[in-house]
């Protein structure tokens, strides 16, 4: 991998870690405060990333300054996945991003007990793979489409319903006070 | 420089950065922000360094190499750019229980450790099966309107809140 490579990735990593945290988004409390519907820090933070980045990435590749790197997936691997994710996001209270954060904030349980845990969770993964997972990847595969490809709609018309959905979203928490 | 020392940015002025951050990793680095496959790839590495000869012949270590990549680096940054920003606003703190779990669960951070390295091994293995975390498809995906992205995202959220009320009855407030 290219030096200079490195050297940009090391910079956009220090300067998300130093968004996490001015965010919120390294504590414990935040996280599980999220999935407990008490502190709505979380889903701002998540949201205004998603609609900024939205906006800015369709409009780069509009004059093909970027292009989109999709993810392909299946129902079945994609629920079934994030469901298991999700038992680990509360019990740990961080994820993968954040729990760095956490360990630069220093949050002793995320450093010890959670980076571990995550890599075992990761090579009991590897270890079961492909066999285990093939009917669930078959189960409901979209592949790496997006939601304007499945809808045969402009991006655009997607990102408007998305900004529109958002904005209000947030003036109903903020008029509610949470 | 007074905008550093502050503890707590608004979540929408953070967000938005991360937007924009992400603009620049799609121009520069040709790639979305992701974080969970550091992790696989990290576990990788550890069991070649206890001699794991197994790794090598494993299907997923042919696909995801257990080496060194932007990812990992890219994760090295976060612990180093959050250590900059409490330190800055004076938030650094050693802390091993947190306090909605001291709550219903008490002080022992032998049982807080437990709970998280359990959490941990749900994490890795969700992340890896549904192909991404919170920032690669939570963040990324999203971003990236994919079907991916915003199926995994939102059973992400379906586990974590039926499980954090299952923990926490009561809703964190005892």
């Amino acid at each position: 991998m290219k030096r200079k490579n490195l050297v940009i990735s090391l910079i956009s990593g220090i300067i998300f870690g130093f968004l996490l945290h001015k965010g919120g988004a390294t504590k414990y409390d935040v996280i599980v405060g999220q999935l407990l519907f008490t502190d709505n820090t979380v889903i701002k933070i998540m949201l205004s990333a998603v609609v900024t980045g939205s906006v800015g990435i369709y409009f780069l590749k509009e004059f093909k300054i970027v292009k989109l790197y999709p993810k392909s997936g299946s129902f079945g691997l994609n629920s079934v996945g994030g469901l298991i994710f999700g038992v680990g996001f509360a019990l740990l209270g961080y994820c993968p991003g954040t729990i760095a954060g956490a360990v630069g904030n220093g949050y002793l349980d995320a450093a010890i007990g959670g980076v571990a845990g995550i890599m075992l969770g990761s090579y009991f993964y590897a270890g079961l793979y492909p066999k285990a997972f093939k009917k669930l990847s078959e189960f409901g595969n979209y592949g790496s489409r997006t939601i304007p490809e499945l809808l045969k709609v402009n991006p655009w018309v997607i990102i408007f319903a998305l900004v529109c959905f958002t904005i209000s979203l947030f003036m109903i928490l903020e008029v509610s006070g949470a | 420089m007074g905008l550093f020392t502050h503890v707590r940015w608004s979540p929408y002025l953070a967000g938005s950065l991360i937007g924009i951050l992400s603009w620049f990793t799609f121009i520069f680095l040709k790639k979305p922000i992701g974080c969970s496959t550091a992790f696989a790839r990290t576990a990788g590495i550890i069991g070649k360094l206890f001699g794991n000869k197994k790794i090598d012949q494993m299907e997923y270590f042919k696909q995801f190499e257990p080496k060194v990549d932007w990812e990992i680096v890219f994760v090295i940054g976060i612990v180093i750019g959050s250590f900059i920003s409490a330190l800055l606003s004076g938030d650094l703190e050693i802390m091993s229980v947190p306090v909605t779990w001291e709550r219903y669960y008490g002080g022992s951070f032998i049982l807080r450790l437990i709970a998280a390295a359990a959490g941990g091994v749900f994490l890795g293995f969700g992340a890896r099966m549904a192909g991404g975390c919170t920032s690669g498809h939570g963040i990324s995906g999203a971003m990236q309107l994919t079907i991916s992205g915003w199926i995994s995202a939102i059973f992400f959220f379906i586990g974590g809140i039926i499980t954090a009320h299952i923990i926490f009855p009561g809703g964190g407030i005892l």
